[in-house]
């Protein structure tokens, strides 16, 4: 029971970034920019999903990427792209092609040294997108 | 250091025996550590860090001593994945040592096999070890541990096989073989809590093992199967670092050795997705006559 008692304490501890807007605590534009950079180049490389890239624009892709983050987190853009569902629509993206890509999008965060607060917080907000993604 | 915090609010007279056990405990898991540090090369299959739990005593994937809805390993659709594990539990009177493999088919059928070494330290005339084998199945019946509002649900069967039945024998246990089913559902809320991600799973499982099974199945006080519970809750620090609370429902079958429920405390480790390390603070209560059998769970679980 102690060390019920004392989880609990620590949890309350770091109780500390949800108060913040998730666009700032993801680092603001230059931030967001900075990852979504890296991303697209890990993406484009990486074996199990690069065949999806292979007749993308990454440019158009950074962008459209870093304005829908931006967004999506409360940040002052509006995302210009297609909708989620359409522009993946019949790719026949499965779980492994989708577990993939969220890897990569941690590892982009990670070095870039976005807190773990407001790297759960994206994703908790990208997460519920799989069922529009995924192909069932 | 986060540890010793933990382990010395504990209290001094557990804490002391606490790092006594895990002494001697990693002892033994040294040499093991860097064989598979060494082996840690291939690519690794694409669930997320830490998706795949841990080993827990049965040689399922899932917490320490209970069984949760993800498979060994980080294999998804249409990847293959196998781990290997050690797990060494110091009690004040005896020594639990669990080892096995499972391997995981398309995040969707897991098969495994352990072996269980249970050392009375010669408290016991009739014997001095009793050992056992278990063959686990598992199959995710539906769902996603973080991507899907609803929990990840699976079912899974636990087959045990003990070799030196003398002791449970006389203790007055039914059977010396038995299979117990289960159903579990787990959840992983991304940001649950502060930021957090915070994790849960529940399982009924339905069967008679005293001890795991270690001093057999079912005996005076219940020869039937009952319905029992698990459960696990917990939070990742970070991505690499869990802390969360086991507790397992055990039967109370025999009058000669009264069973207690098992509860743990435990901080999972995850440096990377080939090496997991779980250290707890073991309560498993009552065992064989002996009363309050504390100490230390330590286990290690490489992934391929």
């Amino acid at each position: 029971m102690r060390s019920a008692a004392l989880i609990a304490i620590f949890l309350v501890a770091c109780a500390n970034q949800q108060t913040t807007p998730l666009y700032e605590a993801l680092g603001g534009d230059a931030k967001i920019r900075a990852f979504v950079d890296d991303f697209a180049d890990t993406v484009h490389s990486n074996p199990r999903i690069a065949s999806f890239f292979v007749d993308s624009d990454m440019q158009r892709f950074r962008d459209m990427l870093a304005g829908f983050i931006c967004e999506i987190s409360g940040g002052p853009c509006q995302y210009q792209g297609d909708a989620m569902p359409s522009v993946h629509l019949g790719l026949g993206i499965n779980d492994a092609h989708f577990n993939a890509l969220v890897g990569d999008l941690i590892d982009a965060m990670e070095a870039h040294d976005v807190p773990t607060g407001a790297q759960n917080r994206l994703l908790a907000i990208l997460a519920p997108m799989h069922l529009d993604i995924v192909d069932p | 250091m986060r540890v010793t915090v933990i382990l010395g609010l504990l209290g001094k007279k557990h804490y002391t025996s606490l790092m006594l056990s895990l002494q001697k405990t990693a002892k033994t898991l040294w040499p093991l550590l860097f064989f598979l540090c060494g082996v840690a090369s291939a690519e690794a299959p694409s669930r997320l860090l830490a998706t795949g739990g841990a080993s827990q005593v049965e040689g399922q994937a899932g917490g320490g001593i209970v069984p949760w809805a993800v498979l060994a390993g980080y294999g998804s659709t249409d990847e293959f994945s196998a781990t290997a594990f050690y797990t060494r539990i110091s009690l004040k009177d005896f020594d639990l040592d669990a080892y096995g493999v499972a391997a995981s088919f398309g995040n969707r059928w897991e098969l495994s096999l352990a072996r269980h070494r249970f050392d009375l330290n010669g408290l016991s005339p009739v014997q001095s070890t009793l050992k056992q084998n278990v063959a686990g199945l598992k199959y995710r019946v539906s769902g996603d541990l973080i991507y899907h509002r609803a929990p990840q649900i699976a079912v899974g069967l636990q087959y045990k096989d003990h070799q030196n039945f003398a002791l449970p024998d006389a203790l007055g246990a039914d059977r010396d073989n038995d299979v117990e089913a289960y159903v579990s559902a787990s959840k992983l809320w991304l940001a649950g809590f502060a930021g957090r991600n915070v994790f849960a799973n529940g399982s009924v499982r339905y069967g008679r093992s005293n001890q795991l099974g270690l001093l057999g199945f079912g005996g005076d006080l219940g020869s039937r199967r009952e319905l029992l519970l698990e459960g696990s809750a917990g939070v990742f620090v970070n991505r690499h670092l869990a802390l969360g609370l086991e507790y397992r429902q055990q039967p109370d079958n025999l009058s000669t050795a009264r069973q207690d429920n098992w509860f743990t405390a435990f901080i999972g480790y995850f440096p990377n997705k080939r090496l997991s390390v779980v250290a707890a603070y073991a309560d498993l209560g009552a065992i064989a006559t002996l009363e309050n059998q504390t100490g230390a769970y330590l286990s290690v679980e490489y992934s391929h």
